[in-house]
C-alpha cells in the first residue's frame, strides 16, 4: 500500500492554493490582454506583408517573420533564462509576478502573431477583393475582411494560447514567480506533499477545462456556417 | 457606359512575360448586356480585375461616363471603384454578416449614417425580393438567395456600371434564369450597362444583347446576339446554338446548315422550298426560338439530287442564309460557299467530308 506523504494537513490545503490560483489568472490575464494587443496587430501586419498580402513587402516581411520563428523556438525555460537582463531592466526584478509577465509575454505574442496569421491566411481571399471593389480602405479591409471573418478562428487559437500561458505560468513558478506553479514547485516536489501535489493537478486541470469550454462555446457563439 | 479601349495586361517581364490580354476594345452601351465568353484560361477574369480596377492595366483604358479611371491614383480609384458594381463567382458573402448587413458593406465602407444605411438596404433586399430574409446568415440562404444578396451588395453604391464575374456559374438552372431576368429587370430600370463575363453559352442565350468571344487574351469574335445567331458562317453563333446531334442523312443527300437571316422567315419555308426545288426536303435537325424580341432559328436539313446553287438561290430568296455542311460523293460536284466543318452526323457522312472539301475549294479556286 502506498503511503500518502502529507506535509501540509489536508484543511489547509485550499487556504494554501487559492492565492496561488489568484496570481496565476492574474499572471496569466495580464500575459493574454498584451499577447492580444500586440498578437494582432502583429499577425495581420505579417499576413499583409507577406507576398499577396495589401501591403506587400519583402524585407520587413522577411525581418518580422524571423524574429516571430526565433520567440517561436526557443524552448520556454532557455527564453526566460537568456531574457534575464532584459526582465530586469523592464521591472527591476527577476523574480515574482511581474518578472515572469515579460518572458511569458514574449513567447506568448510570438505564438499568438503565427495563430493570427495562420487564421486571415484561411478567409477566403475572394473576400478581400469584394472589399476593395466596395470602396474599402486598406484599414477597413483588414477590419472586415479579414480579422471580421476570422474571429471564430482566432478565438480557437486564444484558447489554445491561454492554455499555453497557465503552462508557461507553472515554468515560470521554478524561479519564484508564484501562483499555482510555484506551490506545485515547493510543495509537490520539494517536499514530495502528495496531497498538494494532487490538488494542484485537479485545480490545473479544472482551470484548462474551463478554458477550453469557453474556447469552444465561443467558437460556436461566433461561427455562422 | 463604359468603354475599354486598347486594353492591355501583361504578367512578369523579360523571357517570363505573359500577354494575358492584348489590346481589347468594346464598349457597352448604356441599358445594354453585353456578354464575354471564352473558355478558361482567355483571361475572363483578368479582364473583369481589369474593369472593376482591382488591377491596373499594362495598358490602355477603362472610361466610365466619359471619364478614365485607368490614370487615377491609388486613392481615387478607391472613390472610382464605386461607380461599377461587382457581382461575384459563388457570390462572395461574408459568412459572419446577415443579409442586410453583406448589402451594408459598401455604404459602411463609405460611412453613411445608421438611418440611411437602413432606409437603402431595405430598398435594395426589397428590389432582389429578400426582405424577409434580411436577418438570415448566408449558410442559411440558397445558392440563388445568396447570389441575390450579392446583387444587393453590387447596387448599394447607385453605380451606373455593374460587372458580373460568372455571377451565374455554379447555380442550378432554374436559379441561373431567375437570376437573369433579376439582371434584366435591373438594367430597364435603373438603366445599367451590364458586362456580364461567363463561360455558359446557354446563360449568354438568356441575358445578352451582345456578345464577345475572348480567346488567349483576343477578342475574336463580336457582335449582336440575333446578328450572330442568324448568320450561319459566325463560328460564335454556331456555339451559342444549342448543339444537338443531326440525324444522319441519306447517303444520296447534301446537308445544309439553315439560319434564319431576315426578320420575316415564313414559317412554313421547308414546305415553299420543297415546291420550288420539286423535292423531298428532310429536316434533320432544327430550333426556333425568340431572341430579344427577335425570331432566330437553324435548321440542318437534307436535299437530294439538286445543284448546290440552286439550292442556295432558293434559302436566299426564303430570307434564309445558308451553307453546305456536306455532301455525300455522288452529288459533290459543284461550287459553293461551303466552310465544311463536320458536325455530328452519320459516320459515314463525315467520312466523305474532307473529299467535298478538296473539290469545293479546288473548284473555287478555278471560278476565281
Amino acid at each position: 500500500m502506498i503511503r500518502l506523504n502529507l506535509t501540509v494537513p489536508l484543511g489547509d490545503i485550499p487556504a494554501l492554493l487559492l492565492p496561488a490560483l489568484g496570481d496565476t489568472l492574474i499572471m496569466v490575464g495580464v500575459v493574454m490582454a498584451i499577447v492580444v494587443l500586440a498578437g494582432v496587430p502583429l499577425g495581420c501586419l505579417v499576413h499583409n506583408l507577406a507576398p499577396g498580402g495589401l501591403f506587400e513587402h519583402r524585407v520587413p516581411y522577411s525581418v518580422l517573420s524571423w524574429a516571430v520563428s526565433i520567440g517561436r523556438s526557443l524552448p520556454f525555460l532557455i527564453l526566460m533564462a537568456s531574457i534575464v537582463p532584459f526582465t530586469r531592466l523592464l521591472t527591476g526584478t527577476n523574480i515574482g509576478i511581474a518578472a515572469a509577465v515579460v518572458p511569458m509575454a514574449i513567447a506568448g505574442i510570438a505564438f499568438f502573431t503565427r495563430i493570427v496569421e495562420n487564421s486571415l491566411r484561411g478567409v477566403p481571399p475572394t473576400l478581400v477583393r469584394v472589399a476593395r471593389a466596395s470602396g474599402a480602405s486598406r484599414l477597413q479591409i483588414i477590419r472586415t475582411a479579414q480579422l471580421g471573418e476570422a474571429v471564430p478562428s482566432i478565438i480557437g487559437g486564444l484558447t489554445i494560447n491561454t492554455i499555453a500561458m497557465i503552462e508557461y505560468s507553472a515554468i515560470a513558478g521554478t524561479i519564484g514567480a508564484g501562483g499555482i506553479g510555484y506551490v506545485a514547485v515547493t510543495y509537490g516536489y520539494q517536499r514530495f506533499d502528495h496531497g498538494v501535489m494532487i490538488a494542484t493537478i485537479l485545480v490545473l486541470v479544472a482551470l484548462v477545462a474551463s478554458v477550453q469550454l469557453i474556447g469552444d462555446r465561443l467558437v460556436r457563439l461566433t461561427t455562422h456556417a | 457606359m463604359i468603354s475599354i479601349e486598347k486594353l492591355s495586361k501583361e504578367y512578369g517581364i523579360g523571357a517570363s512575360r505573359t500577354v494575358v490580354l492584348d489590346n481589347l476594345d468594346f464598349q457597352v452601351a448604356t441599358g445594354e448586356i453585353f456578354a464575354v465568353v471564352g473558355p478558361s484560361g482567355a483571361g475572363k477574369s483578368t479582364l473583369a480585375q481589369c474593369v472593376n480596377l482591382l488591377e491596373r492595366p499594362t495598358s490602355g483604358s477603362v472610361i466610365v461616363n466619359g471619364e478614365n479611371l485607368s490614370q487615377l491614383s491609388e486613392k481615387q480609384l478607391r472613390i472610382a471603384r464605386r461607380r461599377i458594381g461587382t457581382i461575384f463567382q459563388s457570390d462572395g458573402l461574408f459568412s459572419r454578416r446577415t443579409a442586410a448587413d453583406n448589402v451594408a458593406l459598401p455604404l459602411d465602407y463609405l460611412g453613411v449614417t445608421a438611418a440611411e444605411k437602413k432606409k437603402r438596404v431595405g430598398e435594395l433586399l426589397d428590389r432582389v425580393g429578400l426582405a424577409e430574409k434580411a436577418g438570415h446568415y448566408p449558410h442559411q440562404l440558397s445558392g440563388g438567395q445568396r447570389q441575390r444578396v450579392g446583387i444587393a451588395r453590387a447596387l448599394a453604391l447607385r453605380p451606373s456600371i455593374l460587372l458580373s464575374d460568372e455571377a451565374t456559374s455554379g447555380l442550378d438552372p432554374e436559379s441561373t434564369t431567375a437570376i437573369v431576368a433579376l439582371l434584366k429587370e435591373l438594367r430597364d430600370d435603373l438603366d445599367l450597362s451590364i458586362l456580364f463575363i461567363t463561360h455558359e453559352m446557354d446563360t449568354v442565350l438568356q441575358v445578352a444583347d451582345s456578345v464577345a468571344k475572348l480567346d488567349h487574351g483576343h477578342i475574336v469574335e463580336s457582335g449582336s446576339l440575333v446578328t450572330l445567331l442568324r448568320d450561319a458562317n459566325s463560328a460564335l453563333g454556331q456555339a451559342l446554338r444549342p448543339r444537338r446531334g443531326v440525324e444522319g442523312a441519306a447517303a444520296a443527300d447534301s446537308v445544309w446548315f439553315v439560319g434564319y437571316d431576315a426578320p420575316d422567315v415564313r414559317p412554313d419555308w421547308v414546305t415553299a422550298l420543297a415546291a420550288e426545288l420539286s423535292v423531298p426536303i428532310s429536316v434533320l435537325g432544327a430550333s426556333i426560338e425568340s431572341v430579344n424580341g427577335a425570331t432566330v432559328g437553324h435548321a440542318t436539313i437534307g436535299i437530294a439530287g439538286v445543284d448546290p446553287q440552286r439550292v442556295s438561290a432558293a434559302l436566299g430568296r426564303l430570307g434564309l442564309s445558308a451553307r453546305l455542311d456536306h455532301m455525300a460523293p455522288a452529288s459533290a460536284t459543284a461550287t459553293v460557299t461551303a466552310t465544311a466543318t463536320a458536325t455530328a452526323a452519320a459516320a459515314a457522312a463525315a467520312a466523305a467530308t474532307a473529299t467535298v472539301t478538296a473539290t469545293v475549294t479546288t473548284t473555287l479556286e478555278h471560278v476565281a
